[in-house]
């Protein structure tokens, strides 16, 4: 992995990090690279709450925000930031206002690699909505002083139309980081973990995939559609 | 929260009624239904802190429960709610969740704005 000055990671929801991009962010830590997380929401509208109930509509934000913390500290993350958005929201946003506040962060920080979602294979509009934003401020700058933009995709569709991702992060090394970041989500992750856990056991491969590799593609700009 | 105890809710409703409330209502699918299962239609709808004075409101049904507010030129419904919780900040918090855990729909009734 190629040494960065200064990492920059955009994502709605706290969680969006763990699954994808935990092993990345633990390692570039490691590396001693400075690494911000703009996490954009609290995830106030998670449906997981449990039946009984562990918490309700207005206490959850507050046990994702803690949970988001333990995650940061887990992963190495010196500079987390709350953006104070409300989740399920962000298309609905001012669009210009939405990549003021990415530019306002890449000016602020000048990063060498921006990691976010890939606008149009993400799935859940927060996510599309954050992609675009990012696409568009990083869009302003001379391509040559672009950022690396690198970003995750998972919609059905995502191979098929954007290729293999060209981006390969062996996290094999920060794998208990990676894990740790899972589990410091525990509100939302607790069903997922009881079988990846049992799975990486048994060697399972579907499992180990989750702490071995993680894969990004670089932004397409030759096949830019973002408005 | 607790599963619903249709008096203590109905006592709260009407304590709230009459006076200026604020009330968060929701219902949703999820964002991922459709990703997780391509056939399905997701839908979901979300309001919160819509200021609104209710003449009266009823709790009723066996479980899992409806709750109708009556205001001055319309009204406010929600049904599926399984659980209630009446916090320290006088809110009636009322939710409906499935039997995977996950929240389907939410209906609060704050004397102050919702954060």
């Amino acid at each position: 992995m190629e040494k960065e000055r200064q990492v920059l990671v955009i994502f709605p929801h706290p969680d969006d990090e763990a699954f994808g991009v935990s092993g990345t962010i633990s390692t570039h830590v490691r590396n001693g690279t400075p690494v911000t997380y703009a996490c954009l929401t609290l995830g106030e509208m998670g449906r997981n709450l449990g039946n009984p109930p562990f918490a309700t509509r207005e206490s959850l934000p507050l046990i994702r925000k803690k949970e988001l913390q333990k995650a940061a500290d887990v992963m190495g993350i010196q500079d987390l930031r709350m953006m104070g958005y409300r989740d399920k929201t962000l298309e609905f946003e001012n669009d210009e206002k939405l990549s003021n506040m990415v530019t306002e962060l890449i000016e602020e920080l000048n990063p060498s690699l921006i990691i976010t979602f890939y606008p149009d294979y993400s799935v859940h509009p927060d996510h599309e909505a954050t992609a675009r934003a990012v696409v568009r401020a990083v869009r302003r700058l001379p391509k040559a002083s672009r950022p690396k933009l690198h970003c995750l995709a998972f919609s059905k569709n995502c191979e098929e139309a954007l290729g293999q991702p060209d981006i390969l992060v062996d996290i094999t090394p920060v794998k208990d980081q990676k894990i740790g970041a899972m589990k410091a989500h525990i509100s939302q992750t607790a069903w997922m973990l009881k079988d990846l856990e049992k799975g990486i056991q048994q060697n399972d491969p579907e499992a180990l995939k989750w702490v071995t590799v993680e894969r990004f593609w670089s932004y397409q700009w030759e096949n830019d559609t973002v408005e | 929260m607790e599963p619903i105890k249709i008096a203590d809710v109905q006592g709260v409703i009407t304590q709230l009624a009459r006076q200026d409330v604020y009330i968060h209502l929701e219902t949703t699918n999820g964002a991922y239904a459709s990703h997780f299962n391509e056939g399905f239609f997701s839908a979901g709808a979300y309001i919160r802190n819509a200021k609104v004075n209710y003449e009266h409101g009823k709790i009723i049904g066996d479980g899992p429960y409806r709750v109708g507010l009556k205001i001055e030129i319309g009204w406010i419904y929600a049904e599926g709610l399984t659980h209630y919780e009446c916090d320290e900040q006088g809110r009636l918090l009322l939710a409906g969740h499935g039997a995977d855990g996950k929240l389907a729909v939410a209906l609060e009734i704050s004397p102050t704005p919702f954060n």
